[in-house]
């Protein structure tokens, strides 16, 4: 059940350059969340921005009935979001949209994730160990301090692998390719991406290629968060190669990548 | 005990409250947060004779105090919506109208036949002013003699009320109401969006696919208290305004304006509740004010 609630902020500080992590108690929100899923965050109060903002959720803790939001200041709306202080009230809406999921079948998954998009994996790799899956997450940052939430994967136990673009930290090159290393080596069962739009196409190809399951989670300009305005969509095709417009905000964030239809 | 109900050209409406259409899905999406029977009524998603894809994208920017659109009318069809859409709402005590759009008078005609024989269906209005759509839409509504052509091959088709959604896009908005109170509609809504455009300068290009859109949300709110202003004038038939509604005082400029009703459209993305939010608000104004009846207000502007 989706809430529109307020919420009560807990926290939201700098973790990385331009990366802030922000807590807020959000009551029985809590219990409702599913790794994938996303809430749409008031982040100013009166008419400024209009709009709110979808951001991914980066974990939940349950029993505290609070949920971490990791993002990105990239415009307007993020960079508005750092002036977010503790104690202050939080309008939020969730959770939204249709999750990351997970057969019972599956042994081994593999999580690939690149800069902000690697927020919500850490969700995704806790549940994913908690149902005994083999867990593989290969992260892709910029440099060193930029690479979020390594040690959140380490904790939960997953075989966590990084790629850099300078070699500051872990492999010198693209995440892409700590993927198609591992899949000559390892039997994978499910591969998730999340991540910015060239790295989410690579991983698409490589799934392709290999025959294997792949979800990706999708970032869009939102106007509503739910389903109604439809300015979020995304173009799929069915198996009949019937294409369609999508809404990323209910019909995903998270798609199978064989719908999607990525346009060059 | 404060009178909220009103009469828009034959659809009662219990209070005068609504959601515009294209903001609202068909109602399953804002059911989530509160009971749909609270609304007067309910404008579902512009509706076509045959499903359509609607525009690429980006779609959506986010503009001062509002946002452009340029969703393209992306709808599953008129049989469909009456099919598998309308019987969810019929729980529900809120009036339901379809917006209605087409791409030749015929259309908008063909239309206009089935929901007249479909359950479920308290109104119909008539989208003579979506800027989204490359045949049809806006260009049915800038032209007084075909607006009026419309509106009156629709008439003839229905028994339902005739809603004309009017664009402010024209110089003459007021000369675009009377020729649709002569073809014979029940009522008038505006306004619909304004065309607009942003660009994002670090690539030159413009932001949305379709290059312009149309501008919703507060920054078009004067725009549109005045155009409710010079139409509530100019017709006798009933004026539903909307354009940029948030709050409980905008809603009050459009009845002072002279407006029967008032419709939420983007609001609802700023605020999900604001809809719901207003009618508690009009209540409890009016009670403060000691007016007793919603009606005394309308069109009670000083000059």
């Amino acid at each position: 059940m989706v809430q529109a609630i307020t919420g009560k902020v807990l926290s939201n500080e700098l973790v990385a350059p331009d990366f802030y992590k922000l807590d807020v108690f959000v009551g029985s929100m809590a219990e409702e969340i599913k790794p994938g899923q996303f809430v749409m965050v008031k982040v100013a109060s009166g008419l400024e921005p209009f709009l709110r903002r979808p951001i991914s959720i980066n974990s939940v803790n349950i029993k505290e009935r609070n949920l971490s939001l990791i993002y990105q200041v990239i415009g307007k709306g993020t960079k508005l979001m750092t002036n977010i202080k503790r104690d202050q009230n939080l309008e939020i809406m969730g959770p939204l949209g249709q999750g990351f999921t997970w057969k019972g079948t599956d042994k081994t998954a593999v999580l690939v994730g690149g800069g902000c998009g690697i927020a919500p994996l850490v969700a995704l790799a806790q549940e994913l160990k908690a149902n005994d899956k083999d867990v593989y997450v290969l992260l892709g940052a910029q440099t060193k301090d930029r690479l979020i939430c390594e040690r959140e994967f380490n904790k939960v136990g997953a075989k966590v692998q990084v790629a850099t673009d300078d070699g500051s930290w872990g492999f010198h090159g693209f995440v892409t390719e700590l993927l198609e290393r591992l899949l000559a080596q390892v039997k994978v069962d499910q591969l998730y991406c999340c991540g910015p739009l060239p790295m989410t196409k690579i991983v698409t190809r490589i799934a392709e290629k290999n025959s294997l399951p792949c979800q990706v989670s999708l970032e869009e300009r939102m106007g509503c968060g739910i389903g109604a305005c439809i300015g979020c969509v995304c173009k799929t095709q069915d198996h009949h190669g019937k294409i369609d417009y999508k809404k990323v905000c209910t019909d995903g964030p998270v798609f199978d990548s064989r719908e999607v239809v990525f346009d060059d | 005990m404060t009178k909220l109900a009103v009469d828009i050209g034959g659809i009662k409406l219990k209070n005068p409250v609504m959601t515009a259409s294209g903001t609202f899905g068909f109602g399953q999406e804002y059911a989530q947060f509160y009971d749909l029977s609270l609304l007067g009524g309910l404008v579902v998603k512009g509706t076509t004779l045959n499903p359509r894809l609607g525009n690429p994208l980006p779609r959506i920017a986010e503009t001062p105090a509002g946002m452009l659109n340029s969703v393209g009318l992306q709808n599953p069809g008129v049989d469909y919506v009456i099919e598998k859409e309308l019987p969810w709402l019929s729980k529900y005590d809120v009036s339901v109208i379809v917006n209605v759009s087409g791409h030749s008078l015929e259309e908008y005609g063909e239309i206009v036949e089935r929901l007249d024989r479909a359950e479920g269906v308290d109104g119909v209005e008539i989208n003579i002013s979506c800027p989204n759509v490359k045949e049809g839409g806006m260009s049915f509504g800038t032209d007084p003699a075909i607006a009026e052509d419309v509106i009156k091959l629709v008439r003839g088709k229905t028994k339902l009320p005739v809603i004309a959604k009017l664009s402010p896009n024209v110089t003459d908005i007021a000369e675009i109401a009377k020729a649709v109170e002569a073809g014979g509609a029940n009522a008038v809504s505006l306004i619909n969006t304004v065309l607009g455009m942003a660009i994002d300068i670090k690539k030159r290009r413009p932001v949305l696919a379709n290059i312009v859109g149309g501008l919703s949300g507060p920054a078009i709110k004067p725009i549109a208290v005045r155009m409710v202003w010079q139409v509530a004038q100019a017709v006798k038939i009933p004026v539903i305004g909307m354009g940029g509604i948030v709050s409980v005082e905008d809603a009050l400029e459009f009845f002072l304006a002279g407006a029967s009703a008032i419709a939420v459209g983007a609001g609802n993305f700023h605020n999900p509740r604001a809809a719901v939010e207003i009618v508690q608000g009009l209540e409890k104004w009016l009670q403060e004010e000691k007016i007793e009846d919603i009606r005394d207000i309308i069109g009670a502007l000083e000059l």
